[in-house]
Protein backbone atom coordinates (compact mmCIF):
# COMPACT_ATOMS: atom_id res chain seq x y z
CA UNK A 1 0.00 0.00 0.00
CA UNK A 2 2.79 2.73 0.40
CA UNK A 3 4.53 1.15 -2.91
CA UNK A 4 3.50 4.07 -4.78
CA UNK A 5 5.52 6.32 -2.04
CA UNK A 6 8.82 4.84 -3.05
CA UNK A 7 10.96 7.84 -3.32
CA UNK A 8 8.95 10.88 -2.39
CA UNK A 9 10.37 12.61 0.37
CA UNK A 10 9.55 16.14 2.27
CA UNK A 11 10.64 19.64 1.94
CA UNK A 12 13.83 20.39 4.02
CA UNK A 13 13.01 21.53 8.14
CA UNK A 14 15.17 23.72 9.97
CA UNK A 15 16.35 22.05 13.58
CA UNK A 16 18.58 23.49 16.27
CA UNK A 17 20.20 21.45 18.40
CA UNK A 18 18.70 22.77 21.53
CA UNK A 19 21.11 23.01 24.64
CA UNK A 20 17.57 22.55 26.69
CA UNK A 21 16.20 19.31 25.02
CA UNK A 22 20.33 17.73 24.68
CA UNK A 23 20.54 17.78 28.32
CA UNK A 24 16.75 16.35 28.49
CA UNK A 25 17.46 13.66 26.25
CA UNK A 26 20.71 12.61 27.70
CA UNK A 27 19.67 12.40 30.73
CA UNK A 28 16.64 9.57 29.41
CA UNK A 29 18.80 7.82 28.30
CA UNK A 30 20.87 8.01 31.32
CA UNK A 31 24.00 9.45 29.43
CA UNK A 32 25.28 12.15 31.92
CA UNK A 33 28.60 12.96 30.37
CA UNK A 34 29.51 16.37 30.90
CA UNK A 35 30.07 16.39 27.03
CA UNK A 36 26.66 16.84 26.58
CA UNK A 37 25.53 19.46 28.36
CA UNK A 38 28.78 21.27 30.46
CA UNK A 39 29.92 24.41 28.31
CA UNK A 40 33.40 24.43 30.08
CA UNK A 41 34.27 20.30 29.19
CA UNK A 42 32.79 21.59 25.48
CA UNK A 43 34.85 23.88 24.97
CA UNK A 44 38.12 22.20 26.64
CA UNK A 45 36.76 19.40 23.72
CA UNK A 46 38.75 19.13 20.35
CA UNK A 47 34.72 20.40 19.36
CA UNK A 48 35.07 23.49 20.97
CA UNK A 49 31.40 22.25 21.79
CA UNK A 50 28.59 20.19 23.57
CA UNK A 51 27.75 17.17 21.31
CA UNK A 52 24.44 15.59 21.20
CA UNK A 53 24.03 12.10 22.01
CA UNK A 54 24.29 9.65 18.51
CA UNK A 55 20.02 8.65 18.71
CA UNK A 56 19.49 12.46 19.38
CA UNK A 57 18.62 13.08 15.90
CA UNK A 58 15.46 11.25 16.29
CA UNK A 59 14.07 13.94 18.22
CA UNK A 60 14.09 16.62 14.67
CA UNK A 61 11.31 17.54 12.64
CA UNK A 62 12.16 15.96 8.83
CA UNK A 63 8.87 17.40 7.09
CA UNK A 64 5.46 15.58 6.14
CA UNK A 65 5.83 13.16 3.08
CA UNK A 66 3.20 13.62 0.90
CA UNK A 67 0.89 10.84 1.39
CA UNK A 68 2.13 9.20 4.01
CA UNK A 69 0.34 9.39 6.53
CA UNK A 70 1.45 7.24 9.76
CA UNK A 71 -0.56 6.56 12.69
CA UNK A 72 0.89 6.79 15.96
CA UNK A 73 -0.25 3.58 17.49
CA UNK A 74 0.18 -0.25 16.41
CA UNK A 75 3.73 0.28 14.19
CA UNK A 76 6.60 -1.91 15.41
CA UNK A 77 10.21 -0.27 15.26
CA UNK A 78 12.06 -3.10 13.46
CA UNK A 79 15.34 -1.95 12.70
CA UNK A 80 17.43 1.35 13.44
CA UNK A 81 20.99 2.88 11.78
CA UNK A 82 22.47 6.11 11.95
CA UNK A 83 25.51 7.21 10.04
CA UNK A 84 27.36 10.11 10.86
CA UNK A 85 30.21 12.05 9.25
CA UNK A 86 30.85 14.13 12.51
CA UNK A 87 29.45 14.34 15.52
CA UNK A 88 26.26 16.51 16.02
CA UNK A 89 27.11 19.43 17.70
CA UNK A 90 24.63 21.75 20.33
CA UNK A 91 23.57 25.37 19.19
CA UNK A 92 24.10 24.19 15.27
CA UNK A 93 20.99 24.22 13.00
CA UNK A 94 20.56 20.93 11.14
CA UNK A 95 18.22 20.90 8.19
CA UNK A 96 16.58 17.62 8.20
CA UNK A 97 14.46 15.43 5.39
CA UNK A 98 12.68 12.10 5.26
CA UNK A 99 12.34 10.10 2.32
CA UNK A 100 10.49 6.73 1.72
CA UNK A 101 13.55 4.18 1.02
CA UNK A 102 11.45 1.10 0.08
CA UNK A 103 8.38 -0.98 1.33
CA UNK A 104 7.75 -4.42 0.59
CA UNK A 105 5.02 -6.89 2.14
CA UNK A 106 6.06 -10.58 3.49
CA UNK A 107 4.17 -13.55 5.12
CA UNK A 108 4.93 -13.58 8.95
CA UNK A 109 3.80 -15.22 12.27
CA UNK A 110 0.83 -12.49 12.25
CA UNK A 111 -0.34 -12.31 8.19
CA UNK A 112 0.78 -10.28 5.73
CA UNK A 113 3.23 -7.93 7.19
CA UNK A 114 4.40 -4.53 5.95
CA UNK A 115 8.13 -3.30 6.24
CA UNK A 116 7.99 0.19 5.60
CA UNK A 117 11.79 1.98 5.34
CA UNK A 118 12.41 5.69 5.90
CA UNK A 119 15.24 7.61 5.40
CA UNK A 120 16.49 9.98 7.46
CA UNK A 121 18.70 12.92 6.38
CA UNK A 122 20.19 16.30 8.33
CA UNK A 123 22.57 18.39 6.50
CA UNK A 124 24.45 21.93 7.51
CA UNK A 125 23.71 24.96 6.20
CA UNK A 126 26.03 24.47 3.27
CA UNK A 127 24.06 21.39 2.49
CA UNK A 128 26.94 18.86 3.60
CA UNK A 129 25.69 15.61 5.23
CA UNK A 130 25.94 15.32 8.84
CA UNK A 131 24.35 12.64 9.55
CA UNK A 132 21.69 10.04 7.97
CA UNK A 133 19.67 7.17 9.93
CA UNK A 134 17.55 4.60 8.45
CA UNK A 135 14.26 3.49 10.34
CA UNK A 136 12.68 -0.15 9.17
CA UNK A 137 8.75 0.05 10.80
CA UNK A 138 7.13 -3.20 10.46
CA UNK A 139 3.04 -2.78 10.06
CA UNK A 140 0.86 -5.49 10.81
CA UNK A 141 -2.34 -6.43 8.27
CA UNK A 142 -4.55 -5.15 10.84
CA UNK A 143 -3.15 -1.87 11.63
CA UNK A 144 -2.61 -1.56 7.73
CA UNK A 145 -6.56 -2.52 7.17
CA UNK A 146 -7.48 0.85 9.44
CA UNK A 147 -5.25 3.23 7.35
CA UNK A 148 -7.20 2.40 4.19
CA UNK A 149 -10.58 3.60 5.86
CA UNK B 1 40.17 5.62 32.20
CA UNK B 2 41.59 3.25 29.48
CA UNK B 3 41.39 3.79 25.55
CA UNK B 4 39.36 2.26 22.71
CA UNK B 5 42.57 1.73 21.02
CA UNK B 6 44.55 -0.20 23.88
CA UNK B 7 41.57 -2.56 23.21
CA UNK B 8 42.20 -5.98 21.67
CA UNK B 9 40.06 -7.86 19.25
CA UNK B 10 38.07 -10.10 21.42
CA UNK B 11 37.90 -7.77 24.68
CA UNK B 12 34.96 -5.82 25.54
CA UNK B 13 34.49 -2.31 26.80
CA UNK B 14 33.44 -2.51 30.42
CA UNK B 15 30.09 -3.79 30.56
CA UNK B 16 26.89 -1.11 32.41
CA UNK B 17 24.08 -2.65 34.19
CA UNK B 18 20.94 -0.46 34.14
CA UNK B 19 18.80 -0.06 37.03
CA UNK B 20 15.49 -1.86 36.91
CA UNK B 21 13.49 -0.20 33.98
CA UNK B 22 10.88 2.45 36.05
CA UNK B 23 7.98 3.80 34.03
CA UNK B 24 9.33 6.55 35.08
CA UNK B 25 12.06 6.12 33.01
CA UNK B 26 9.77 5.88 30.21
CA UNK B 27 7.70 8.52 30.67
CA UNK B 28 10.72 10.61 30.40
CA UNK B 29 12.01 9.39 27.11
CA UNK B 30 8.43 9.88 25.70
CA UNK B 31 9.22 13.29 26.42
CA UNK B 32 12.65 13.89 25.84
CA UNK B 33 12.26 12.13 22.38
CA UNK B 34 8.70 13.20 22.02
CA UNK B 35 7.59 9.77 20.86
CA UNK B 36 4.05 9.28 23.12
CA UNK B 37 3.06 5.74 21.95
CA UNK B 38 1.24 5.38 24.62
CA UNK B 39 1.90 1.26 25.05
CA UNK B 40 5.61 2.93 26.40
CA UNK B 41 4.00 4.19 29.63
CA UNK B 42 -0.33 3.89 29.71
CA UNK B 43 -1.04 -0.02 30.76
CA UNK B 44 -4.66 -0.24 29.41
CA UNK B 45 -3.01 0.87 25.68
CA UNK B 46 -0.70 -1.50 25.96
CA UNK B 47 -3.28 -4.51 27.25
CA UNK B 48 -5.65 -3.21 23.94
CA UNK B 49 -2.44 -3.60 21.72
CA UNK B 50 -2.04 -7.39 23.04
CA UNK B 51 0.71 -7.02 25.66
CA UNK B 52 1.12 -7.93 28.92
CA UNK B 53 2.22 -4.77 30.19
CA UNK B 54 4.26 -1.27 28.75
CA UNK B 55 7.17 -1.76 26.87
CA UNK B 56 10.50 0.28 26.68
CA UNK B 57 10.66 2.23 23.38
CA UNK B 58 12.86 0.83 21.47
CA UNK B 59 14.92 3.82 20.86
CA UNK B 60 15.25 4.22 24.97
CA UNK B 61 17.25 1.15 24.61
CA UNK B 62 19.51 1.88 21.78
CA UNK B 63 20.26 5.29 23.39
CA UNK B 64 21.54 3.22 26.32
CA UNK B 65 23.64 1.54 24.63
CA UNK B 66 25.50 4.19 23.17
CA UNK B 67 26.45 5.55 26.29
CA UNK B 68 29.03 2.75 26.31
CA UNK B 69 31.15 4.84 23.79
CA UNK B 70 30.76 7.99 25.57
CA UNK B 71 33.44 8.43 27.54
CA UNK B 72 35.95 8.44 24.29
CA UNK B 73 34.89 11.17 22.11
CA UNK B 74 38.60 12.79 22.35
CA UNK B 75 39.43 9.47 20.35
CA UNK B 76 36.58 9.57 17.64
CA UNK B 77 33.56 9.22 17.42
CA UNK B 78 30.39 6.32 16.69
CA UNK B 79 30.16 6.89 12.39
CA UNK B 80 27.42 3.60 12.02
CA UNK B 81 25.72 2.45 14.20
CA UNK B 82 22.76 -0.30 13.44
CA UNK B 83 20.58 -2.04 15.59
CA UNK B 84 17.76 -4.79 15.04
CA UNK B 85 15.51 -4.45 17.74
CA UNK B 86 14.98 -8.58 18.52
CA UNK B 87 12.47 -8.78 21.84
CA UNK B 88 10.50 -6.65 23.84
CA UNK B 89 11.72 -4.33 27.26
CA UNK B 90 9.11 -4.63 30.27
CA UNK B 91 8.72 -2.97 33.47
CA UNK B 92 11.17 -3.76 35.72
CA UNK B 93 13.93 -6.05 33.07
CA UNK B 94 17.11 -5.53 34.23
CA UNK B 95 19.41 -4.92 31.10
CA UNK B 96 22.86 -5.43 30.78
CA UNK B 97 24.98 -3.44 27.83
CA UNK B 98 27.50 -4.85 26.18
CA UNK B 99 30.26 -4.02 23.41
CA UNK B 100 33.28 -6.67 21.92
CA UNK B 101 35.81 -5.70 19.47
CA UNK B 102 35.30 -7.98 16.56
CA UNK B 103 37.69 -6.06 14.13
CA UNK B 104 40.35 -3.66 13.83
CA UNK B 105 41.45 -1.62 10.68
CA UNK B 106 43.39 1.29 9.90
CA UNK B 107 41.36 3.90 12.14
CA UNK B 108 38.11 1.84 12.36
CA UNK B 109 37.04 -0.20 15.24
CA UNK B 110 34.05 -2.85 14.90
CA UNK B 111 32.39 -3.62 17.72
CA UNK B 112 29.41 -6.11 18.09
CA UNK B 113 26.91 -4.77 20.49
CA UNK B 114 23.91 -6.41 22.66
CA UNK B 115 21.56 -5.13 25.16
CA UNK B 116 20.57 -8.74 27.16
CA UNK B 117 18.07 -8.92 29.90
CA UNK B 118 17.90 -10.57 33.46
CA UNK B 119 17.13 -14.05 31.90
CA UNK B 120 20.39 -13.63 29.39
CA UNK B 121 18.04 -12.93 26.13
CA UNK B 122 19.23 -10.03 23.67
CA UNK B 123 16.78 -7.61 23.67
CA UNK B 124 18.45 -5.32 20.88
CA UNK B 125 21.62 -6.73 18.76
CA UNK B 126 23.90 -4.66 16.00
CA UNK B 127 27.17 -3.45 15.69
CA UNK B 128 28.89 -0.05 16.13
CA UNK B 129 31.59 1.20 14.07
CA UNK B 130 33.86 3.67 15.34
CA UNK B 131 35.91 5.68 13.72
CA UNK B 132 39.07 7.23 15.55
CA UNK B 133 40.67 10.83 14.81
Amino acid sequence: MFKDRIGKQSNKVKNVVERGAVKKFAEAIGDLDPIYFDEETGENSRYKANLAPPTFPRTFDYGDIEGLNLPNKGLIHGEQTFHYERPLRVGEEVFCFAKVKNYFEKKGNFGEMGFLVIENYGEDVSGALIFSSTSTVVISEAVRKVLVK
Amino acid sequence: MSTLAQLQVGESVKEIQLEPVSRMDLIKYSGASGDFNPIHTIDVEAQKAGLPGIIAHGMWTMGNLAKLFTAYYEEGFIQDYSIRFKGMVFLNDVITLKATLKEKEDQNLRFAVAAVNQQGKEVLKGEVLYRQY
